[in-house]
């Protein structure tokens, strides 16, 4: 339903509905803009709260671009608005931050920090925060809490366990419910990722999980940390069985535990250069005081970045969210009708790798409906 | 003598040491209040700090904030300890102190103020609370992580059980698990779980002829509740599985260490705020759960007071809980007669039903690794108890007089004086307390209490070293509260504890559920986005079970839930609903410091303009739910606040509907007119 609802905003933004009628549930929900039960008023005066006055979407996001990292919440607000006023509002925020708006790419780093329940990623991220801090950088950090009940509600008790000082505003922690997203990470997470991005030095995107999580977290972000707790051998299994991707840095945790700790990275890195690939940085931490190896990891971060053809790692992004977002939308049907997801994304490279993402989604669209008419 | 039936005793017992936890503001206040007691009658004290102190904090610090002299007396340094005990004979006196975290220094407090007195260490009894596995699971009024506050503990009964010999340096105390929801079961187990947890600290700490005499000098402090032929099984079944203990475990043999000794004070979790005259009734019958039978009979007594559910107790209350220990003991024949239960097949068969039940869930907690490695476990498991026991009142299947049976009544004469019934700190005390504790940094020798600190850092540092030497010299060197455990703090790091309600089983959904979340969808959807609440416990107050209820029930009944545990400043709540772009924020208090942080709160939201939107009234409303008296209630509501919950508002899901609808009226998407409801409330409309 919500997603039907998303669907039909994006694509309003450029033309004309095509097929609003075929969309099954849309006139039967009756919560949509134009068969909304709202009182207009009603509707005006949550304008007002959720959406502040001066926080319009093409404003919220001139804001982010201009750095105003006040802007962040309210532009989060907005992002995560599934009504159709907000998607439309989220897209005109979105293209205030759009490379083409921004002249460039952004600017941020974009860090994916993943690991298993209990590794030790809150502790990790405290003392990375702080590093990053310290060098001056300003961080937002968004926990995407796997926890999702059968009730739809969430308890997000990610912020807690990352330590920081309230009285800094160059610090932004944002807690997002995965919960009955399909495909893990909600689009609002890499539309989030990218209006942070605008404002913020480094944009961290921490999720829970092995083996899958970690393959979208790698779609969005420019480099990939999986954190792995001394003596929990699932990293191991799924590296050497091929289930998980080689991220792009390996950190085990509580080094305090001396041995076990050093045996852990010792058998990371004999798995990966078993699998050919040993230039990946295994690196071993401490978030217990003294913290030790944080300086270390955040260096290699910065030199992880420093490798990549940033543009390039960027316009893929924008592919791969683009067919996740189409997918999510229409199913496997209209990415069949669209020659399957490989050729989709082939087609999508050879154009102008500065289109973002929502126009990619349109194309996909408009490809999908010359291909299967009315029906997908 | 010698023809005394086996039926009465030769002569009657003597009576259990009868003690009122009691204090406030500053020890020279709260010493004449100890006299006062004394006077009447009570034969032990029991000292209560306030929360600064028992979490390690000087009063001048910033979450110390509208907590100083509070919940019990703020204690920052040895002069302040020599104003406490001022002109009372510590070499007769038993003191009790409901002291965890930072209850190494203040035992150190203790014997340097002896010391200076000019009394023998030896002489000296009493007992330091020092459990801090409870405060993680419960109470939260922790300072380091669970290894080095282990060793703590390690280290203050390997020192005691030497130099201070009668001194009880350890009260396992199963009492705040029942508040926090435990069943008898569960309280027994954790109980033992924990002992056995410190003794194997100890064991390593002590040379091997010593041991049995420190597993003579650990005691209980046990919750005793209304059930209370039940709770008195519960001890019989405490009692065996202690002997047990320690023959097994432990090779004890000696019968005179092998009894349980334990103190308690009887529930304060079933006390009501509607009808609170009757919490009297349930006071007695709850001590005579812990007297009835000779056997099981506690060493100490203290009783809370008819009305904690509605503020702090005046003395006129405790001597009120004094006089039911006096009746008791005196007055009734319990004193008379052996053990009344002796051959009772009942009572055999609760015992035996319970001690096989905290058998086994004590292998649970050993698969677990023990009571440390298990705190998130067990933490979880009183959070769903607590929800369990929650709802069968709001079903009305336990039945609570005056609050969900019976519930018309006349108005209560009791609380109709010009205090309202219950006890106000003066609001001076925390800046004289703050002046106070910035002349004596000013006054002391700084030389030597740098050098304190050097050593007690120094001794922190090596592990096999005792901190006791090193925390008595921080004491008489002048050393306060929050320097001690500063220097602490920067040994061992900080510590959040689990909150266990990420984990909590879901509320099975009854019709009210239900429909509640039928109605969390529907202004979901309208809103654009799911409901998303801001739990918060502003302030140093670690009872945290309400708030977790809030949170777990909130979840289930749909919404996201920004839950970050206890202690956090208001600058940080403020931030965090912020940045997490809450649509409601929910703060819960017991301590009494609401009327500084709430305000405070609102101030923050109202300069963070909520989503940003600049001055006036915090964007997003703020409920409220503690202890909270009605006057202060309406200072809130007229403050800003939307909506005070207080403990007779006992129906979770409702109270969440009633937020649900704010949501809805704030944003405009329910029929509510938003700002009529808020202004009637604002003009002091019934709290709800």
């Amino acid at each position: 339903m919500t997603s039907l609802r998303r669907g039909r905003s994006l694509r309003s933004l450029r033309e004309p509905l095509v097929s609003e009628v075929t969309h099954p549930g849309l006139s039967a929900r009756g919560r949509t803009a134009e068969g909304s039960d709202e009182p207009q008023g009603a509707q005006g005066a949550r304008a007002a709260i959720d959406r502040p006055g001066e926080g319009t979407g093409a404003e919220l996001g001139r804001r982010l671009r201009e750095g105003e990292r006040s802007a962040a919440p309210a532009a989060l607000n907005l992002i995560e608005d599934r009504s159709p006023a907000g998607r439309e509002a989220a897209a005109a925020l979105l293209a205030e931050v759009s490379p083409a708006a921004l002249g460039d790419e952004a600017g941020a780093h974009l860090v994916g920090v993943t690991g298993p329940p209990g590794a030790g990623k809150s502790s990790l991220l405290s003392a990375l925060v702080a590093a990053w801090r310290e060098s001056g950088r300003t961080v937002a950090v968004l926990a995407v809490d796997p926890s999702s009940k059968r009730s739809g509600g969430s308890l997000l008790g990610d912020r807690a366990r990352i330590e920081h000082d309230p009285g800094d505003d160059g610090v932004l922690i944002r807690s997002t419910a995965a919960a009955g997203r399909l495909g893990g990470l909600a689009a609002a997470t890499r539309a989030a990722a990218q209006a942070l991005a605008a404002a913020f030095d480094v944009v961290v995107v921490e999720t829970v999980g092995v083996g899958q999580s970690e393959t979208e977290v790698e779609e969005l972000c420019d480099t990939v940390a999986v954190v792995v707790q001394p003596g929990s051998g699932d990293t191991l299994q799924f590296l050497k069985a091929g289930i998980m991707e080689v991220p792009d840095l390996l950190v085990v945790t509580k080094a305090d535990l001396g041995k076990v700790a050093r045996a852990a990275r010792r058998d990371l890195a004999a798995a990966l250069s078993s699998l050919g690939v040993s230039e990946t940085p295994v690196l071993s931490v401490s978030s217990v005081p003294p913290p030790e190896g944080i300086a270390e990891l955040a260096a290699a971060i910065d030199q992880h970045r420093g490798r990549l053809d940033l543009p390039a790692v960027r316009a893929r992004a924008r592919r791969l969210a683009a067919l996740s977002e189409f997918a999510t939308e229409h199913g496997e049907r209209a990415v069949r009708a669209v020659g399957g997801r490989r050729a989709a994304e082939r087609t999508l490279g050879e154009l102008d790798p500065a289109l973002e993402t929502a126009a990619l989604v349109s194309l996909l669209d408009r490809t999908a409906r010359e291909a299967d008419g009315e029906r997908y | 003598m010698t023809d005394t039936p086996s039926h009465r005793l030769p002569e009657p017992d003597r009576p259990w040491v009868m003690r009122t936890y009691a204090g406030h503001s500053t020890a020279r206040e709260s010493n004449e209040l100890y006299r006062n007691n004394l006077a009447k009658g009570q034969t032990g004290l029991s000292i209560a700090f306030d929360l600064p102190t028992q979490t390690g904090y000087d009063p001048d610090h910033e979450l110390s904030r509208g907590e100083v002299g509070k919940t019990g007396v703020s204690i920052a340094h040895k002069g302040d300890m020599h104003f406490l005990l001022d002109g009372i004979p510590l070499d007769a006196m038993n003191t009790s102190m409901t002291i965890n975290a930072t209850a190494a220094w203040l035992l150190a407090l203790y014997l340097a103020t002896a010391e200076e007195n000019g009394v023998e260490r030896s002489a000296l009894q009493g007992t330091t609370q020092n459990d801090i596995i409870k405060e993680f699971l419960s109470r939260g009024t922790y300072a380091f992580p669970p290894g080095p506050s282990m060793r703590l503990i390690a280290d203050t009964i390997a020192f005691t059980v030497d130099e201070v010999p009668k001194w009880n340096p350890i009260n396992i105390c199963s009492y705040h698990l029942q508040e926090a929801g435990a069943t008898p079961v569960q309280e027994i187990a954790y109980a033992m779980s924990t002992a056995q947890a410190v003794l194997d600290g100890v064991r390593e700490r002590v040379p091997a002829e010593t041991f049995p005499r420190v597993f003579g000098r650990i005691s209980f402090f046990v919750n005793a509740g209304i059930r209370f032929i039940q709770e008195h099984a519960k001890l019989r079944a405490l009692g065996q599985l202690w002997e047990q203990l320690g023959r097994e475990r432990y090779g004890v043999t000696d019968e005179k260490y092998l009894r349980l000794r334990y103190g308690v004070q009887v529930n304060s979790l079933g006390l009501t705020e509607a009808q609170p005259e009757n919490n009297v009734i349930r006071i007695v019958l709850e001590a005579l759960g812990v007297t009835l039978g000779r056997d099981a009979r506690a060493r100490a007594i203290q009783l809370p007071a008819w009305n904690e559910a509605l503020g702090l107790p005046r003395p006129w209350d405790q001597q009120w809980s004094l006089r039911i220990q006096q009746i008791l003991a005196l007055e009734t024949d319990l004193l008379d007669y052996p053990d009344v239960f002796e051959g009772s097949h009942v009572m055999e068969g609760l015992v035996a039903e319970f001690v096989e039940g905290a058998r086994a869930e004590m292998a649970v907690v050993a698969e677990h690794g023990g009571a440390v490695e298990a705190v998130p476990y067990m933490k979880t498991q009183l959070v769903e108890s607590h929800r369990d026991r929650i709802a069968r009142i709001e079903r009305g299947e336990l039945k609570v007089v005056g609050q969900n049976v019976f519930t018309s009544a006349e108005p209560s004469p009791l609380q109709e004086g010009e205090d309202g019934g219950i006890m106000r700190v003066d609001e001076a005390v925390e800046q004289g307390q703050i002046d106070a504790v910035r002349r004596w940094r000013a006054e002391r020798d700084a030389a030597a209490v740098e050098t304190a600190l050097d050593e007690l850092r120094a001794a922190a540092r090596e592990e096999t070293t005792n901190v006791m030497p090193a925390t008595i010299a921080c004491a008489r060197a002048g050393v306060t509260t929050g320097e001690w455990a500063g220097a602490l703090r920067e040994s061992f790091g900080e510590y959040r504890a689990p909150t266990g309600v990420a984990d909590a089983a879901p509320t099975t959904a009854d019709e009210s559920l239900s429909a509640l979340r039928d109605r969390v969808e529907e202004v979901s959807e309208a809103l654009g986005r799911r409901i998303k609440i801001l739990v918060g416990k502003p302030g140093l107050d670690g009872h945290s079970n309400g708030a977790e209820q809030i949170a777990v029930r909130a979840r289930d009944a749909g919404m996201d839930v920004v839950y970050e545990g206890i202690r956090l400043t208001p600058q940080r709540i403020a931030q965090a609903a912020v940045q997490e772009g809450v649509h409601v924020v929910g703060l819960s208090i017991l301590s009494g410091s609401h009327r500084e942080l709430i305000p405070d709160v609102l101030r923050r939201l109202r300069e963070a303009g909520g989503n940003g939107n600049g001055a006036g009234a915090p964007t997003v409303p703020v409920v409220v739910g503690g202890i909270i008296p009605e006057s202060d209630a309406r200072e809130l509501l007229a403050a800003g606040v939307t909506r005070v919950y207080t403990p007779k508002d006992f129906e979770i899901t409702r109270i969440m509907g009633d937020i649900v609808e704010l949501v809805a009226a704030r944003a405009g998407v329910s029929d509510l007119p938003a700002s009529g409801t808020l202004a009637s409330l604002a003009q002091g409309a019934p709290r709800q």
